[in-house]
């Protein structure tokens, strides 16, 4: 039996509107067969693969707005969805503030997939190894979302369901992210194992953020999120108050990676067993933490 | 499905191109214009043999439709030299033994000449990072690299 190793994309509709409102419109009239679309890196793939026919491929790219970068030192930062990754990486305002961001999409596979790739896309989705979604979460990302009722925000923390399953209805096109200002002292960073160094997809990821902060008992607040160990991209809220609540030590912070990976669910996969990803998110986090802790110090 | 006539400049020249909707960039140039230089590998986004610049930017051109590129600048492999003149890559990796079998090397070609423009003196680890994207099964790389490296050289050299 042959193979054949270069499928063509399946037939569809390809549809461009001129708006916002038109977008949200042939959405929603068309739900279950249409997807908006920014770069297609994922969903050309799996399109090809045959695990998805829309019958309406819908491009959101440049509409309203969507096309810009813009940093408010009052306000923080606004990522346009249609924004790509090597954009974000460039930037000096991303590199200044939101260095985690730049980072995390570096690690996204190759520079001309970036060229391609957003920010946004990666978050729409829904991925549990998406590798910038960890940032997003740990940075306090709001969605700007466009739907058939208008515009309307929601927090990142609360956007994933499931594989590929989000908040979303037929309609709605996100059209931004917003990062708050970050905390005036923070330290961030994410360790991305893969099968190489660079531009695989992540067998486990592990994102920490931290900086000080009164309110918590400890005096520092951190932030962790975890990639390709759960269904969807995993906060370890355990791990988080417990470093909110015991002085930070070489040892809060090796109780706080074990807490970080009691709270994920791995599955076995081609690219590495449960035990093993288990393994690595109680390694990593630890890597991840003592990095963010010597940093603020 | 429904076609689409686009209007873009490939190497400098004008183009109308009837496109289906789900016609991929990559199959455009190669099955309608015929320019089989950008090369076919994975499908997917991932070798990079179909490297082309789109608006000045490398991208995977399997993972563009062309109805996008309506109005679009593209540069392929076969724009890269000059009516006479190899470019400083091209020179650089025939010099450097950097082709073997040669599939991968449009794309090789294109991506560093992207590097190239936005970093002339990239360091190896620049190099590195900015072919990530772009597999060769024969040469090792070692070579490709200081082709790079080389046609860095010869850039700075040349606007001295």
């Amino acid at each position: 039996m042959t193979q054949n190793t270069h499928p063509a994309l399946p037939e569809f509709e390809y549809f461009k509107p001129e708006t916002l409102s038109e977008a949200s419109d042939f959405l929603s009239r068309n739900p279950g067969e249409s997807r908006p679309f920014m770069g297609g890196t994922d969903i050309f793939v799996r399109m090809r693969d045959g695990f998805m026919t829309p019958r309406f491929l819908v491009d959101v790219k440049n509409l309203n707005g969507t096309n810009d970068l813009h940093f408010d030192p009052q306000s923080g930062l606004t990522l346009g969805a249609a924004v790509n990754m090597n954009r974000v990486i460039a930037s000096p305002e991303v590199q200044a503030h939101y260095p985690l961001l730049a980072e995390a999409c570096r690690s996204v596979a190759s520079y001309q997939l970036r060229t391609r790739a957003t920010v946004v896309g990666n978050i729409c989705n829904a991925s549990p190894a998406g590798d910038t979604i960890g940032a997003c979460l740990a940075l306090g990302g709001i969605l700007h979302i466009h739907g058939t009722d208008g515009a309307r925000q929601e927090s990142l923390g609360s956007f994933f369901l499931g594989p590929g399953k989000t908040t979303l209805k037929p309609g709605d096109v996100v059209t931004a992210i917003r990062f708050p200002l970050p905390p005036k002292k923070c330290s961030g960073t994410y360790i991305k194992l893969g099968r190489n160094q660079l531009s695989d997809l992540s067998i486990v990821g592990v994102t920490a953020f931290g900086h000080p902060d009164s309110s918590c008992e400890s005096g520092y607040r951190f932030r962790l999120a975890l990639a390709s160990v759960a269904p969807v991209p995993l906060v370890p809220v355990e791990a988080e108050t417990y470093l909110a609540n015991h002085s930070i030590t070489p040892e809060s912070l090796r109780e706080a990676a074990s807490l970080s990976a009691d709270a994920c669910s791995p599955i076995d996969d081609v690219r590495g067993s449960a035990r093993y990803r288990k393994e690595m998110v109680r390694n990593l986090s630890a890597r991840a933490l003592a990095e963010v802790w010597k940093n603020l110090n | 499905m429904a076609f689409h006539k686009i209007n873009v400049t490939i190497n400098g020249e004008l183009e109308q191109v009837v496109v289906p909707s789900n016609m991929t960039l990559m199959a455009m140039l190669r099955e309608s214009l015929a320019m089989t230089g950008t090369k076919n590998g994975c499908s997917a986004g991932e070798c990079g043999a179909c490297t082309v610049l789109l608006n000045g930017e490398p991208v995977n051109s399997c993972m563009v439709l062309a109805v996008e590129c309506d109005g679009a600048n593209i540069v392929t492999v076969e724009g890269l030299a000059g009516e006479k003149q190899l470019s400083p890559i091209q020179e650089a990796i025939i010099h450097e033994g950097g082709v073997q079998c040669g599939f991968c090397t449009p794309g090789i070609l294109i991506s560093s000449h992207a590097l190239l423009k936005r970093n002339p003196n990239p360091s190896e680890n620049e190099i590195r990072e900015a072919l990530v994207g772009n597999l060769c099964r024969c040469t090792g790389y070692v070579r490709i690299i200081e082709a790079v490296k080389e046609a860095a050289k010869m850039q700075s050299a040349a606007t001295s």
